[in-house]
């Protein structure tokens, strides 16, 4: 695989002692078998019958496999009052992720852009502040959207949620693509200016083209943050609107008296089945916006 | 810095700015939406800290009592209670772990990527997915210890999810699982990035793999053990969604955490200026992990460039 680049480190590894190779070996094995387990769990008990859970634990082999689970939690199972599934939700998760996904990573590449290689006055200082986003916890921004939902009418609504994340993800977004403009040279820069070309121009004449590693990692960063994102939604939006995570939690409490694990282990599995995808076809680039944004 | 002003032809400055329009637009209207609303926001909470508000916002003025409230809460204690406990034992075990599987897949072994990629999955999947996965798995009803009984040993008691004093332990594991591999991706990038030289002489110089990591290769990652450490104590901070999923805060607050009162008490009990006051004491604790760290980054980066 990456041999060559990981090699760099020399002879240093255990290689000559066997044992202890085969004890490296197992105790990998043995944790990566734990890492897995929770999702063997889900994917295990999203085949499995309600009886056959009640029977025994929710650690088990399916005896035959209970497909229907699916259907159910796909377009059948109730949520409070309504029967339609997780359906909707998905939907709702899709209508806020996908648009706010967009628009935060566009914004943040134009901005990006400004701050790293067109640069005007104070911007080291208004990029500063915009990366101060990154560490402010959400609870201090509850309270003032709620207010600003409330007054715009955007209260309960999936547009407010893609404003929210749109100029929230901007920290993120903003952050990633100056890191990564800052390596391309001014002089590249100076020069299209010298031949006429204006802020429009430039970025998407050079800037744009350059820009595709970049924009797949903070696509993907944004995608998974705005899906997986539970405190929002669940508190600005109720019942119909509430994207997937704060369905998930509402299908839990519903399903505290009668237990339905079989269908509730097939929602959570529909649920995270978008970002896991990702996260398998793309990893590589979700690797490298968790330590961009880790270290820079 | 300043090209945008030296280069531009000498005109009247209204046409100009006409002119420059899009492109103004474009740089800072975004620009200013985020910095504006980080800057708004953070005041609007704290002046609303300060003010009688409860249902909806009000004017006003209570001083600090909406701070004394909260700091003579039962509620709140236990919450920072548990945020210490969680936030140190959490820290350093997925500290622990993430540095022992650096370690191991710095081996060269086999299907590195794949068992990369296994440890970091979790990190993809949202707190609430993980957490329900994980009450399951730790509810003595249906999971680990229900699984041990029906195989015939029914004294095995691993009842932590019910029991109050250990319940905040479920949330610790929980959290170890999820982001160690977080840990593991930022100190395997360290090992890798160790001198190659450095290595070499350590190597001439007859040294064992034991003796080479504790002598050569792990004093360098300390940079990166101190990022570690302040990234996963501002996530302990703030964790919200996976407590919520796993436990709800209970049994009764036992697993109760800074953000969940912020949030029962801001939309539960519609103590908005209380609620305000919580959330303030949250960046308060926040600040005092990340100051000090920005202080050691800047001192670090001045040693860089006059070394």
């Amino acid at each position: 695989m990456q041999r060559g680049v990981m090699s760099s480190g020399g002879g240093r590894s255990m290689r000559s002692f066997a044992p202890s190779r085969i004890l490296i070996y197992l105790v990998v094995s043995l944790i990566a078998a734990a890492w897995l387990a929770p999702l063997a769990v889900v994917v295990l008990n999203s085949l499995r019958t309600n009886e056959e859970i009640a029977q025994g634990s929710m650690i088990g082999w399916p005896q035959h496999l209970a497909w229907s689970n699916y259907a159910a939690a796909w377009s059948g199972f109730c949520v409070a009052e309504t029967c339609a599934g997780i359906r909707p939700y998905m939907l709702n998760s899709a209508l806020v992720t996908i648009p706010a996904t967009i628009f935060s990573t566009l914004l943040g590449a134009v901005a990006g852009y400004a701050v790293s290689l067109w640069r005007f006055r104070g911007d080291s200082w208004i990029y500063g502040i915009v990366t101060l986003g990154i560490f402010l916890p959400q609870q201090m921004r509850l309270l003032p959207w709620t207010i600003v939902l409330r007054d715009t009418g955007l209260m309960n609504t999936l547009t407010g949620l893609v404003v929210i994340h749109t100029i929230q993800g901007l920290s993120f977004t903003t952050l990633f693509c100056r890191n990564y403009y800052v390596a391309i040279p001014q002089e590249l820069i100076r020069a299209a200016r010298i031949d006429g070309a204006g802020f429009f121009r430039i970025f998407w004449r050079i800037i744009l083209p350059l820009s595709p590693p970049i924009l797949v990692v903070t696509v993907i960063w944004q995608f998974t943050h705005i899906w997986n994102e539970f405190l929002y939604g669940v508190t600005f939006t109720t019942g119909q609107q509430q994207p997937v995570t704060a369905a998930l939690i509402a299908l839990s409490a519903a399903v505290a008296d009668i237990p339905q694990h079989g269908v509730q282990s097939a929602a959570v599995m529909i649920a995270a089945l978008p970002t896991l995808l990702i996260y398998l076809i793309g990893g590589k680039y979700f690797v490298r916006g968790l330590t961009a944004g880790a270290v820079k | 810095m300043t090209i945008a002003v030296s280069t531009s032809v000498r005109r009247p400055a209204g046409s100009d700015m006409i002119r420059r329009l899009p492109e103004l637009l474009a740089i800072w209207v975004p620009l200013l939406l985020s910095a504006a609303h980080l800057i708004a926001f953070t005041l609007w909470t704290i002046w609303i800290s300060f003010t009688p508000s409860t249902l909806v916002p009000v004017t006003g003025w209570v001083g600090l009592r909406n701070y004394s409230a909260v700091a003579a809460s039962r509620n709140w204690q236990i919450a920072l209670d548990n945020l210490l406990l969680f936030g140190s034992a959490f820290v350093l075990l997925s500290l622990a772990t993430g540095l022992i599987l650096a370690i191991l897949l710095d081996q060269r072994i086999r299907g590195e990527n794949v068992l990369r990629s296994i440890f970091l999955y979790p990190l993809a999947v949202s707190f609430v997915v993980t957490g329900t996965v994980w009450s399951w798995l730790l509810n003595p009803g249906l999971g680990i210890q229900k699984l041990v009984h029906d195989l015939g040993w029914t004294s095995f008691r691993f009842d932590w999810l019910i029991d109050r004093d250990m319940a905040i332990w479920t949330i610790v594991i929980a959290a170890i699982w999820q982001s160690s591999g977080f840990a593991m991706a930022l100190f395997l990038a360290g090992l890798r990035s160790v001198d190659a030289d450095l290595i070499k002489a350590a190597q001439i110089d007859g040294a064992g793999a034991i003796r080479m990591y504790r002598r050569v290769i792990l004093p360098t990652l300390w940079p990166i053990t101190i990022t570690v450490i302040v990234i996963q104590l501002q996530f302990a901070i703030s964790t919200f969604d996976l407590v919520r999923a796993l436990t709800n805060g209970g049994p009764g607050i036992a697993t109760q955490l800074p953000a969940l009162v912020v949030y029962d008490l801001m939309f539960q009990r519609s103590l908005l200026g209380r609620g305000a006051a919580a959330a303030v004491l949250m960046l308060l604790i926040l600040l005092a992990v990340l100051l000090p760290y920005a202080a050691w980054r800047y001192v670090q980066r001045r040693r860089a460039i006059h070394a």
